[in-house]
């Protein structure tokens, strides 16, 4: 039973790093699918939980899929998942990025790179889209939601008091 | 050979000057450090201990790296650090700054997330990290549109590739590799279109 959980995790995983285009958000309505619809490990407000504790720890936005990986079958479950996050496609990244340095200035190079910018946006906010929808349960949190995008935009207040802010708010119980 | 490294000369006369090439033990504990304070995104850390307290690399350099991390496959920052680690001392190097990146925060969300798995049900709690979820959605959208701003100036047609992206996975939830296969090319052969 556990093994299979590892398994399914390792395979996931695995795969959609191959998919994560501009970066780890792009993957992340895949692996909201997979872990609260598909496999069952968590629910909705769970994910929103443990992917705000992903972005409340210092470290890259990728950690989420440690914390995944925890739920979903403990430590072995967080190795698990991470490596299969992190190893194929740095594996790729180390070789590729020697050969692609020659290229730097090929035009087929710039089209190519061009080409994939409007594409890894547009995941990043469909990533962003499918967090904000599990996290914002009330017209509250929808308005917590704006003014912390809002402030994060236009000031370099360090999001940790947003986030205290936040939590504060969500403890006198308006969220 | 890297114990050479481990201890640079005095500062060079040249302030401007790339400096030494940071040993193994060096790399481990600048993305060690890195990590921890990135709270919200390592970006900006990277680029402050990489570029500007240490002069691994200019600015131009780490642009043109970053560039690259972001094209291939996976997390920014980690493929970023493949990449600066490879450069130094190949695999060992990738590996060590991989390990220095990945290590502390793995460590501090396994703690959270433990305490999470044993707390996470009590009603104060859940109240706090209602607020906090909430918050946390918001400092990522705030990124969404600082990335958004450049596609402004590329027109309308890499504009309508992003649209089409977020409403296939983030609305409709349409499976992401089929999303891809159309939209890939798609938006290759306009980016073509547009620079021929």
């Amino acid at each position: 039973m556990k093994l299979d959980t590892l398994g399914t995790l390792a395979a996931h995983f695995a795969l959609l790093s191959l998919f994560a285009i501009g970066g780890a958000m792009a993957v992340v309505p895949e692996m909201h699918r997979q872990a609260v619809d598909v496999s069952h490990w968590m629910t909705d407000r769970q994910f929103a939980d443990l992917f705000a504790i992903g972005q409340a720890a210092p470290g890259p936005n990728i950690i989420v899929v440690t914390l995944i990986g925890y739920q979903a079958a403990g430590i072995p479950g967080a190795l698990v998942a991470t490596f299969a996050m992190c190893g194929p496609t740095c594996v790729i990244t180390y070789y590729v990025s020697r050969t692609f340095d020659r290229f730097k200035h090929a035009h087929w190079r710039i089209v190519l790179q061009a080409g994939l910018v409007p594409v890894s946006v547009g995941l990043f906010a469909a990533g962003v889209f499918v967090i904000a929808r599990a996290a914002d349960r009330n017209l509250v949190a929808v308005a917590i939601t704006l003014a912390t995008a809002a402030v994060a935009y236009w000031t370099r207040f360090n999001p940790l008091w947003l986030f205290g802010l936040a939590g504060l708010l969500g403890y006198l119980g308006y969220v | 050979m890297t114990d050479l490294l481990a201890d640079p000369p005095p500062a060079p006369a040249n302030e401007n000057a790339p400096a030494p090439p940071p040993s193994l033990s060096e790399l481990f504990r600048a993305f060690f450090s890195m990590a921890l304070h990135g709270f919200g995104g390592v970006l900006p850390w990277a680029r402050r201990a990489i570029v500007d307290e240490k002069r691994w690399m200019t600015a131009q350099e780490f642009n043109e790296a970053f560039a690259v991390s972001q094209f291939l496959p996976g997390a920014n920052v980690v493929n970023l650090a493949v990449i600066f680690g490879g450069r130094l001392h190949g695999a060992a190097g990738a590996a060590v700054a991989l390990a220095g990146l990945l290590l502390p925060p793995m460590a501090i969300v396994l703690t959270l997330g433990a305490l999470y798995g044993r707390y996470g049900d009590i009603d104060a709690l859940q109240r706090v990290l209602g607020g906090v979820a909430a918050a946390a959605a918001g400092l990522i959208g705030a990124i969404v549109i600082k990335m958004a701003q450049p596609l402004l100036r590329e027109g309308v047609p890499a504009l309508a590739v992003a649209a089409a992206g977020f409403a296939a996975v983030g609305v409709m939830r349409w499976p992401l590799p089929y999303v891809l296969l159309v939209l890939v090319p798609l938006s290759i052969a306009l980016s073509w279109w547009a620079r021929r």
